[in-house]
């Protein structure tokens, strides 16, 4: 756990370079002290090959979800795009805004990321129609 | 999976039973805490089941109408959705009780009420202080300590003016 820490801490310095924000950098979740670590290319396109799945189902869909968010990463979005198309093949729209609310709540105190995970995803919420929770107004309680 | 299957067939929540015949011993009763259960959690975003199990038919409706492209759903059908398939928004999962005023509330009352025991006893359960505490008494105890020069040097005897009779100043 500490060694994903330390990673997403040197990948954060790296992707400052590449002018990603910061903090949305994927770490590998496996702390080996030996073997092939996985670069944040491998992990995000083994997500994003996950739930782009054509047949996938909901349990998948769920329990991707659910594995996702337990790591100590920010899913990029191009993660979540696949994510969100995969709710749009399930006819899940309720886990597509739920997926968006994980989101923000997964940056805790950097605030800035939620926007800008909206920013990149915008053309595929358009597409689908798959509304924020700040426009249901569902995101105060 | 199979949990869930077994479960659409019961249909209601609220019946548990479900005969399963097992070599023809009997039945085993399905119980309900042994099915998956909903539960909101920050770190498990989506749940194992919907919220809602029983769909009337506007929601059985608008399930269908889901189906279709979401573009076409109004804000409150989107909203009617979503609370067909959770229960609290993370936002209102989130948010706090506000229990600790209870809590402080319910401290400060009862130091307040101890306060007030406190002065019931001082008035009614103790007795009368010792008559060592009498002023008169104390006053000769004084005067006897001074006689005695108790601690004259820096202490008590020591504040005592002996030629005036008084204590310095």
């Amino acid at each position: 756990m500490f060694r994903a820490a330390l990673r997403l801490s040197v990948s954060g310095a790296r992707s400052l370079t590449r002018s990603r924000p910061q903090y949305t950098a994927s770490v590998a979740a496996r702390s080996y002290s030996h073997g092939k670590q996985e670069t944040d290319e491998e992990f995000d396109a083994r997500w994003v090959t996950y739930f782009n799945k054509p047949d996938i189902d909901a349990w998948e869909l769920r329990k991707g979800m659910n594995t996702l968010i337990g790591y100590d990463l920010v899913p990029e979005p191009k993660i979540l795009e696949a994510a969100l198309r995969a709710c749009r093949r399930l006819n899940d729209l309720a886990s597509a805004i739920r997926i968006l609310e994980a989101v923000k709540d997964k940056s805790g105190p950097h605030k800035e990321i939620y926007p800008y995970v909206l920013q990149e995803l915008r053309p595929t919420l358009s597409e689908l129609g798959i509304p924020t929770p700040e426009e249901l107004g569902i995101d105060k309680a | 999976m199979l949990a869930t299957r077994v479960f659409r067939l019961v249909g209601n929540r609220t019946l548990s039973t479900s005969i399963c015949l097992r070599g023809g011993h009997g039945v085993a009763k399905v119980e309900d805490y042994t099915l998956p259960a909903y539960f909101d959690r920050r770190e498990s975003p989506l749940p194992d089941i919907k919220f809602v199990q029983q769909l009337s038919p506007e929601q059985k409706s608008l399930k269908e109408k889901e189906k279709g492209s979401w573009a076409a759903l109004s804000k409150e059908e989107k909203i009617a959705l979503y609370r067909i398939s959770f229960k609290e928004s993370f936002a209102e999962m989130d948010k706090g009780t506000g229990e600790w005023k209870s809590v402080v509330a319910g401290i400060f009352f009862f130091i307040g009420f101890t306060g007030l025991v406190v002065l019931w006893q001082r008035k009614y359960v103790y007795g009368d202080v010792p008559h060592t505490f009498d002023a008169e008494y104390k006053q000769k105890e004084v005067q006897r300590m001074l006689d005695m020069r108790i601690n004259p040097v820096e202490g008590f005897s020591a504040k005592w003016d002996y030629e005036n009779n008084a204590w310095k100043k």
